[in-house]
């Protein structure tokens, strides 16, 4: 069986997974082992006055009891957003300062104050209860839409009004001329709801201290290692680079949560120093949903103008996004060049304008969350289009085909160049696999059992693999965002590769080999994916932002390049042939259409031994490379939901979801499938379940799963996946990357077939039986007048 | 969790010694609740008292139409029991879709009731079927037992050792889970048996479970689902929260009842 490019190869991790062998940070306990409890804020808003630790300081097992007077004091710094984001009218956003450990204020349920080091994790779980915090209750915000009143209180000193920026893209004065000119406007009030992201490893973090070599060791649940070291040197000051190693080993998915660097990691460092033991801590599911940075959370009106012909002529987008109580790593650019980017969609809009303001809340940090910003764009444009075609009395599949952008590479006015696509053809798959021939007959046999059936779309396209570095960086970005990858060939023939990506779940253990089995045709046996450790790994950018194919695999692919340039010179050399004679092929080094061949382990032996190499070539087979992309990569696909409202409860049944996607080239479809029935569950958890709720003094509701409704398998139908390979041409493998593209496409189809179904287009998210009865019941009402 | 003695009784009098001795000493049972309770230190007893092991109180039996559960039943062995199965089904079903399979493999009958979670579902099946609780020291009726949200007859110290059921003629059960927790946010309970026909609410009331004496009086004078066209459920005494306001409860109240009897 084929183990290259396009195999369904089974994935070579699961045999550690599912037998209970997997490696993570929370199995791992050092010899000096201590453990660590957080004091954290039981208001959203309130004044520090004093910190007692006495009582805990004198109870079993304590060690030590630490706060943020002591951590600022030895020089720790401030956590810090490592995206510049610019307003409107030139003035720069306004970062609100982040201590690990709150001194003065504290700014939401769960801010940390101060930890407790003992001997056990319940010994510092109990005294952490004994540490008394003296608080003045401030009033507090926890709705986006009540920070920008005049009265709202304060939340950060430098940020008036608690605004971080006004932002806009795009054209204003044209999109209103283009409103101006149209013939019908289609206006929506839309919520993108607040989520909790949920992985099924919570955060740990073990830090460990060596006295005697001044050197710190920092295991972690990190999406991606290296960055978290630069920022922990770097900008928090914790030790220089070489002094200190971050490794994550196993990891059990990230969705966005783990790419951060949370005050514990950088608290449980210190701690390490301050008390000369290794350091402990482990998320339990509560301080997950009070910590874990939250994704979503807009409000958003939108105006969409249409001439005669159906084509759109103006599209007008204002959006208040959430930031919680600090700004996260990544937390201003996802509402802003991760989503904003992206409100042309699958159609030629040229008239197009969007503004973006963001404000603090006391609530947690807000930031990249499966899809990021453009599943937030998505939503807009695709219950725009929906609405909008039932507005106009037209098939809504239609109404797209008008507007879709029919020729590659496409620029839309908001910075994007659309690499390749085949928008109509995709949606046409879907329409077939869908049966929308049918539908008419599905509905009235529904209807027949009480019941109401309806259809939706989704038609979207996604970014991933944000590029190029300098591009980035001139929107404000503090980091370049390519990856490095180096191809170590050992004497045996035996292939390492050390990538700067990082597998939390998606299965690169399997696909980057796969891709250089394929390479240098040998068995896939033969090749090992080294990540998550910066001792072991070059440089990397680490994984989120579906990059890991578009980017990482590049960079793979270029140094395998210049592993395949060696080889055939050593092979002409010895072999005595030409190097362009020389072919990769069967496990062999061969001269094209002859019987000369070496073996492709003799070519490896040869080089290390370097008895015989060519004249002036160094000895050995490694090699480095980093690529740095020319452009994103654009992810397209076409989504179609049918559901069933049961119209007595308001509860939605979802009967079919089909998938028609183009991910360019697919490396391994099991576990492209894979990934997009995990992103659309967790768009249908968006669009049916999830919420998370605070109350109006910014206690958290839904603070454990009795409140917080993840999708469940009986949620979620048979999924229906097929694929249209239009290989993108801006990575040497074609491929666009398909980690999000589920999340990012669903919810707009889901609520587009519930609004259908109960025909009564304002439903917001989650739809959950209690929010559909009650449009349902106004549809009633509005019928009846 | 805070350390604390686990003790595991054979029989009801080293029980009532062990929950006598300790200090706040409490019954375990299945630890559904108990134990998410410890581990979020909202609960600390010195002293757990494992009553599972005693003899007979996990047994199911039948007296010609008296069905007798011992309290420490799981809901699985509830849900699986021929004999349930035969002169109550409603319950049996009812004990399927209480939670998972894992909470119904431990959970107990004894621990829902004791516990009276104003979202559990046993509390409905009990007061709809006008069973008996029956304790170490008496026995109660459900009409008496049941007296608010986590509040019971039961003194301190007191144990469960079985519910009694007469045989309705007529009873089923109809849930609307609240979606997180798979509790019910309406659970309605219709029975026409010891009783007399009864409606038995769970999941929607501040005060826990309720009888809907509307209901009850529609279904006296004709048990069927078209009787309860027009009985409306009153919104005053239900609960509002983010799952579903009084109204919509109210609503649902209405639509399971006749699911119920329709079922039954
Ligand atoms: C995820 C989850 C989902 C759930 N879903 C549902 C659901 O859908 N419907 C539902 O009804 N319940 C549900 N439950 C609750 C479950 O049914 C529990 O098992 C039950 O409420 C308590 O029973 P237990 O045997 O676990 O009791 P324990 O937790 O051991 O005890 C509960 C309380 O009862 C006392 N007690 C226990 N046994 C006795 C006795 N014999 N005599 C006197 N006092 C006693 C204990 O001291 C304690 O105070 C759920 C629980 C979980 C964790």
């Amino acid at each position: 069986m084929s183990t290259g490019i396009g195999a369904r190869v089974k994935r070579k991790e699961d045999k550690r997974f599912t037998t209970g062998k997997g490696k993570y940070t929370d199995d791992i306990r050092n010899d000096n082992q201590a453990y660590a409890a957080f004091v954290r804020s039981t208001h959203a808003h309130a004044n520090i006055k004093g910190i007692d630790a006495s009582a805990a300081l004198a109870m079993d097992g304590v060690i030590e009891v630490l706060d943020g007077h002591q951590l600022t004091g030895d020089g720790i710094g401030n956590i810090i957003c490592g995206w510049a984001v610019t307003s409107k009218d030139g003035s720069p956003m306004n970062m609100g300062a982040w201590s690990a450990l709150a001194t003065s204020k504290a700014r939401y349920v769960g801010d940390a104050i101060a930890v407790v080091i003992a001997e056990t994790q319940a010994q510092a779980r109990i005294a952490a209860e004994a540490v008394v915090v003296d608080y003045e209750e401030l009033p507090a915000i926890a709705h986006v839409m009540k920070a920008m009143a005049e009265d709202a209180p304060n939340i950060h000193e430098n940020a008036p009004g608690n605004l971080i920026y006004d932002w806009e893209l795009g054209d204003e004065a044209l999109a209103d001329a283009g409103l101006a000119s149209a013939t019908h406007i289609t206006t929506l009030d839309l919520t993108n709801n607040r989520l909790s992201p949920n992985p099924m490893e919570p955060r740990v973090a073990i830090a460990t201290y060596d006295d005697a070599e001044e050197h710190y060791t920092l295991h972690t649940t990190s999406q991606n290692p290296h960055v978290a070291r630069l920022l922990l040197s770097a900008f928090y000051q914790v030790a220089p680079e070489n002094k200190l190693r971050v490794i994550a080993p196993d990891v059990g998915g990230g969705f966005g949560a783990k790419i951060y660097v949370y005050p514990e990691e950088i608290t449980c460092l210190w701690a390490s120093m301050r008390t000369n033991r290794s350091i402990k801590w482990t998320s339990d599911r509560s301080e997950a949903f009070l910590t874990d940075a939250h994704g979503r959370d807009h409000v958003t009106t939108a105006k969409m103008g249409f001439d005669d012909n159906h084509k759109i002529v103006g599209f007008k987008v204002d959006t208040v996004a959430n930031l919680g109580a600090y700004m996260s790593l990544f937390s201003s650019s996802v509402p802003t060049y991760l989503y904003a980017t992206l409100l042309s969609g699958q159609y030629n809009i040229q008239n197009l304008h969007c503004n973006v303001r963001t404000y603090y809340t006391n609530t947690v940090p807000v930031d990249a969350y499966r899809g990021a910003g453009r599943p937030e764009a998505t939503y807009v444009m695709e219950r725009m289009m929906e609405t909008a075609a039932r507005e106009l009395d037209m098939d809504p599949a239609e109404l797209r085909r008008i507007n879709f952008i029919q020729t590659f590479p496409h620029q839309t006015p908001m910075l994007m160049a659309y690499d390749a696509g085949d928008f109509p053809k995709i949606l046409e798959m879907a329409q077939d696999a869908a049966d929308i021939a049918g539908f008419a007959a599905r509905k009235t046999e529904a209807a027949g059992r009480g019941k109401l059936r309806g259809i939706g779309y989704s038609t979207f396209i996604e970014a991933c693999g944000l590029a190029p570095s300098q591009a980035a960086g001139s929107l404000g970005a503090g980091v370049g965002l390519w990856e490095s990858a180096e191809v170590r060939v050992n004497p045996v023939g035996s292939i390492e590769i050390l990538t700067g990506s990082h597998s939390h779940g998606q299965g690169h253990e399997t696909t980057f080999a796969q891709i250089v089995a394929d390479r240098f045709d040998i068995p896939i046996e033969s090749v090992s994916i080294v990540h998550g450790d910066t001792d072991k790994v070059q440089f990397g950018m680490g994984t989120y932002g579906s990059r890991s194919a578009p980017v990482g695999m590049s960079a793979v692919v270029k140094a395998m390049d210049k592993v395949e340039a060696k080889v055939k010179k050593i092979a002409a050399h010895t072999l005595e042939a030409a190097e362009e004679d020389i072919v990769i092929e069967g496990g062999q080094v061969k001269v094209a259409g002859t019987d000369k061949a070496m073996g492709w382990h003799e070519v490896g032996l040869a080089a290390y031994i370097a008895h015989n190499l060519p004249e002036g070539m160094e000895p050995g087979l490694k090699e480095t490379a980093f690529f740095d992309p020319v452009n994103f990569s654009f992810p397209s696909g076409a989504f179609i939901c049918e559901v069933e409202v049961d119209p007595d409860t308001g509860v939605t049944e979802i009967i079919k979801f089909t998938a028609a996607d183009d991910f360019g080239t697919i490396i391994n479809p099991m576990i492209v499938e894979g990934q997009v029935h995990g992103g659309v569950t967790q768009g249908i958890g968006q669009a049916l379940l999830e919420q998370v709720v605070y109350d109006d003094d910014g206690q958290l509701l839904t603070g454990s799963y009795m409140d917080y409704t993840m999708p469940r398998a009986a949620d979620i139908p048979f999924f229906d996946v097929s694929h249209h390979e239009t290989p993108s041409p801006n990575n040497p493998l074609g491929v666009k990357g398909c980690g999000e593209a589920g999340a990012i496409g669903s919810p707009p189809a889901v609520i587009n077939a519930i609004t259908d179904a109960i025909g009564n287009n304002n439903l917001a998210m989650p739809a959950t039986p209690q929010a559909v009865w009650r449009a349902i019941q106004a549809t009633k009402s509005v019928a009846a007048e | 969790m805070y350390s604390t003695k686990y003790h595991k009784p054979a029989s009801i009098a080293d029980a009532t010694a062990a929950l006598t001795a300790g200090e706040d000493a409490t019954i375990l049972a299945g630890g559904q609740t108990l134990l998410a309770t410890m581990k979020q230190h909202l609960a600390s007893p010195s002293d757990l008292v494992d009553i599972r092991a005693i003899d007979g109180l996990s047994d199911i039996s039948a007296d010609g139409n008296v069905l007798t559960i011992g309290a420490a039943a799981t809901h699985t062995a509830v849900a699986s029991s021929a004999v349930v199965r035969d002169v109550c089904p409603a319950l049996a079903d009812l004990a399927s879709g209480i939670g998972d399979p894992a909470v119904r493999n431990v959970g107990t009958i004894g621990g829902s009731v004791a516990n009276n979670d104003p979202a559990a579902d046993y509390p409905a099946a009990m007061l709809a079927l006008g069973a008996t609780i029956v304790t170490n020291t008496r026995e109660i009726t459900a009409d008496d037992f049941f007296e608010g949200l986590f509040s019971t007859a039961l003194e301190d110290g007191e144990i469960i050792t079985a519910v009694k059921i007469t045989a309705p003629a007529k009873a089923a059960y109809a849930k609307f889970p609240q979606p997180a927790s798979l509790f019910a946010l309406v659970g309605v309970f219709v029975a026409d048996g010891a009783g007399g026909v009864r409606v038995a609410v769970t999941g929607a009331g501040e005060d826990g479970v309720f009888r809907q004496g509307a209901m009850e009086s529609a279904l006296g004078a004709n048990w069927s689902a078209g009787a309860l066209d027009g009985v409306a459920a009153s919104q005053d005494g239900l609960m509002s929260d983010m799952h579903g306001a009084a109204d919509y409860r109210a609503h649902l109240i209405a639509v399971m009842a006749k699911r119920a009897v329709s079922a039954a």
